[in-house]
């Protein structure tokens, strides 16, 4: 259960968030339509450790965790443009988070092969991720990010850039992957069938700020 | 396919041939020749009382490992302040990357002197005094070469690691350290190469008892008198530096690693970035601007007391009747600026018409290109003493032509050149030049309105970077300099060997000089933006 009450982020003297507040349940699936460059990848981010809010507070299953380092929260993310780590293959990109958490050895490599069955990429594992096609490289971002069983994961415009086809595709199958796995997620999206496709609820990007005097 | 459509507007073989004559001519005569004539000498001259191997295993011992501990450390201090530079914004982050290259474009001499103007006596004719000087003058290649690196990797690269549990020092050592590994490798490779063929801070640092190699073969050529030796040595460092070369090219190649994302740099968030953006802006005031500063007042100091002798008496080449000071500085000044122009105009039209030839045709223009490339594997030294050797019979006895010297500084400088047009020519879109033609031109005129005037700002850079290499060259100089014509920093190496308070404080004023000349002479053509700009 994630609560991130009245958020502020101010980047150049340009309010980004202003007041923004957001409550996820265990399980559930939350998609935030929106405009792109309305900040919400800025909300992602602060959920996720990466971003300091400059007001306002996080907290995962009533612990405020607002200062807390994005390694020690294990909330996962899933960057538009993938950033999968270029000098590594698939595995030890999927390995990463696990190996971070210090997983015992043979506990990781079970993980690695049941998380490129899921995302249905079998037999990649040596794979140079440069030598993906963009669909592949999206399976590969999902499964790193689902790898070290994140209490909650966060989905920044996760499938933006494929074509139509491909796009829908893989809309069902994530859907499929978070539901098998039973994960807590936010999908951030400018999409609005993504947004009805994949989640169990939808929040206009607009009803989450404060409503301004 | 591509090739036939092209060849309707390229240019004409012959114009190309003819662009090529010139630098063909000048690597041929100038760098192949003499290296040759190195080559011949190791093998023909051996009636000689000392062997070239006395001594030298020390000296090369010696040179390695100064050259290794000064990679070593100019890679520990810069890497802070290169990824604060590389990854933050903030006021004043301009000059900090200007002030990071200053060392970088100062002459080897003035680096020396600002050391001996700033260390304790009891360092001096040290080898740590050597390897800091090495270090201050070399952190500006880790800034460009790591720097430009770290702003090709993503910020949310780092945050991706982050949110699979990786700590910030563990996505620095699992994730940022072997993207930058390629950099890492080819900045190293460049700093051991200076530090390596290092002459001028060696000699004036290191002292007597710390010989490098280069400094042993300029001891061996213009004081033992055994140019057998000489040039032996000078191939064996050739020889070493042509392995570190190809090693370290394949380190780097097996560490590369495609990055596509930009960067940009951001503005420092947290309480902690924001101490580390200050500690790291007045740490590198300090350690650019202390040996400056102490070079400069130093020069105001004769025997601990408060002096403007050192500069009032520059005019008088005699400290007092009868006893002369060896060296007459302004006319040291007025050498160093002729052979500087002199230096300019021939490297800045070889570099053009190389440049041009390379970028006209592909088989020629690699090999010209490679061949052009060799004075800067080549130790200053080395070509100072190729060219000496090879050009002291008639009808090629040059050895008291004082054209002699600004050639060698031309050589040393056309690289720098050729890169810095070939940079800008390969930003030529192919189909202007088609677009011209369409219009009406003809392909030589095409190639002028199209290519050749968008040189001139390069031209500029490239003329002034010239001027500035020709104003500190310190190796070739030392070798092929006649008494009578002393360069500026021949005559500053001069008055440091020389006992007494006043003629050092005349050596630092000298300096100073030397300084403010380089300076000046980079700021005006513009050649530092060539080294700051893309960060902009």
């Amino acid at each position: 259960m994630l609560d991130a009450v009245d958020l502020v982020a101010i980047f150049d003297g340009h309010r980004v968030l202003d007041g923004v507040s957001l409550h996820v349940e265990d399980g559930e699936i939350l998609a935030v339509l929106g405009p792109s460059g309305a900040g919400k990848s800025t909300l992602l981010r602060i959920i996720a450790g990466l971003l300091l809010p400059d007001s306002g507070t996080v907290s995962l299953d009533g612990t405020d965790i607002t200062h807390l380092s994005a390694h020690l929260r294990n909330i996962g993310m899933m960057f538009q443009d993938e950033q999968l780590f270029p000098h590594l293959d698939v595995a030890a990109n999927i390995e990463f988070g696990p190996r971070m958490h210090k997983w015992p050895a043979p506990d990781v490599a079970a993980r690695v092969d049941e998380l490129l069955g899921i995302v249905g990429l079998d037999g990649f594992g040596g794979r140079r991720v440069d030598r993906l096609s963009g669909g592949e490289k999206k399976r590969v971002a999902l499964a790193r990010s689902l790898a070290p069983r994140p209490n909650l994961l966060l989905l920044d415009e996760p499938l933006t850039g494929l074509d139509r086809e491909l796009h829908d595709r893989l809309l069902m199958e994530v859907g499929d992957v978070l539901r098998a796995t039973s994960t807590t997620a936010i999908l951030v999206t400018h999409d609005r069938d993504e947004a009805t496709a994949l989640a169990d609820r939808v929040v206009q990007w607009s009803d989450l700020q404060r409503s301004r005097e | 396919m591509d090739n036939n459509r092209a060849a309707l507007n390229r240019l004409p073989r012959w114009f190309v041939a003819l662009l090529a004559t010139a630098p063909v001519l000048f690597i041929g005569v100038l760098y192949a020749w003499p290296v040759a004539t190195l080559m011949w000498t190791t093998v023909r001259r051996s009636r000689s009382g000392i062997s070239p191997f006395d001594h030298a295993g020390r000296v090369i011992w010696f040179t390695m490992w100064q050259a290794a501990v000064s990679t070593v450390l100019t890679l520990v201090v810069a890497i802070v302040p290169t990824y604060v530079l590389a990854r933050f914004r903030f006021r004043g982050r301009r000059l900090l990357l200007a002030v990071t290259t200053v060392p970088f474009v100062l002459p080897t001499v003035v680096v020396g002197a600002a050391f001996i103007a700033l260390l304790p006596v009891s360092w001096h004719g040290t080898a740590q005094a050597m390897i800091v000087a090495h270090v201050f003058f070399n952190i500006a290649v880790v800034v460009r070469l790591v720097g430009s690196m770290i702003a090709l990797i993503p910020h949310d690269l780092v945050g991706a690691a982050r949110t699979l549990g990786a700590s910030p020092s563990a996505a620095a050592r699992v994730i940022v350290l072997p993207l930058l590994r390629p950099a890492l490798w080819s900045s190293g490779a460049v700093i051991f190469l200076f530090s390596f063929t290092s002459f001028g801070v060696a000699k004036l640092l290191g002292g007597p008892a710390h010989p490098t190699l280069e400094v042993e073969i300029v001891r061996r050529a213009t004081q033992l008198g055994d140019v057998r030796g000489a040039a032996t040595l000078s191939l064996v460092q050739l020889g070493l530096l042509g392995v570190v070369i190809v090693w370290t090219t394949r380190r780097q190649r097996r560490s590369a690693v495609e990055l596509h994302g930009t960067a940009a740099p951001r503005r420092p968030r947290t309480h902690r970035e924001r101490v580390m953006v200050g500690a790291v802006c007045a740490a590198v005031a300090v350690i650019v601007g202390a040996p400056i500063v102490a070079l400069v007042s130093r020069s105001f100091d004769v025997g601990g007391m408060w002096s403007l002798s050192a500069w009032t008496k520059l005019g008088n080449a005699e400290l007092r009747p009868g006893a002369g000071l060896g060296v007459d500085p302004f006319a040291a000044v007025g050498t160093s600026l002729r052979f500087a122009a002199v230096a300019a105009v021939i490297a800045t039209v070889v570099g053009f018409l190389a440049a041009a030839a390379i970028n006209a045709s592909r088989r020629l223009g690699k090999l010209l290109d490679a061949g052009l490339m060799l004075p800067l594997g080549t130790s200053a030294v080395t070509i100072g003493l190729g060219m000496l050797i090879t050009f002291d019979t008639p009808p090629f006895d040059w050895r008291a032509r004082w054209w002699l010297v600004p050639l060698g500084h031309a050589l040393v400088a056309v690289p720098f050149v050729v890169r810095a047009l070939l940079s800008v020519l390969r930003t030529i879109p192919r189909d202007l030049r088609a677009a011209a033609a369409t219009l009406g031109a003809t392909p030589i005129r095409a190639w002028w309105e199209v290519h050749a005037r968008a040189l001139r700002r390069p031209l500029l850079a490239g003329a002034g970077f010239s001027a500035a290499i020709s104003l500190g060259e310190f190796g070739a100089t030392t070798i092929l300099t006649r008494s009578g014509s002393e360069t500026l920093p021949i005559a500053i190496g001069r008055l440091l060997g020389r006992a007494g308070a006043l003629p050092r404080a005349q050596a630092f004023a000298m300096a100073t000089i030397l300084l403010v000349l380089a300076t000046v002479i980079v700021v005006i053509s513009g050649s530092h933006e060539r080294l700051v700009s893309d960060d902009a």
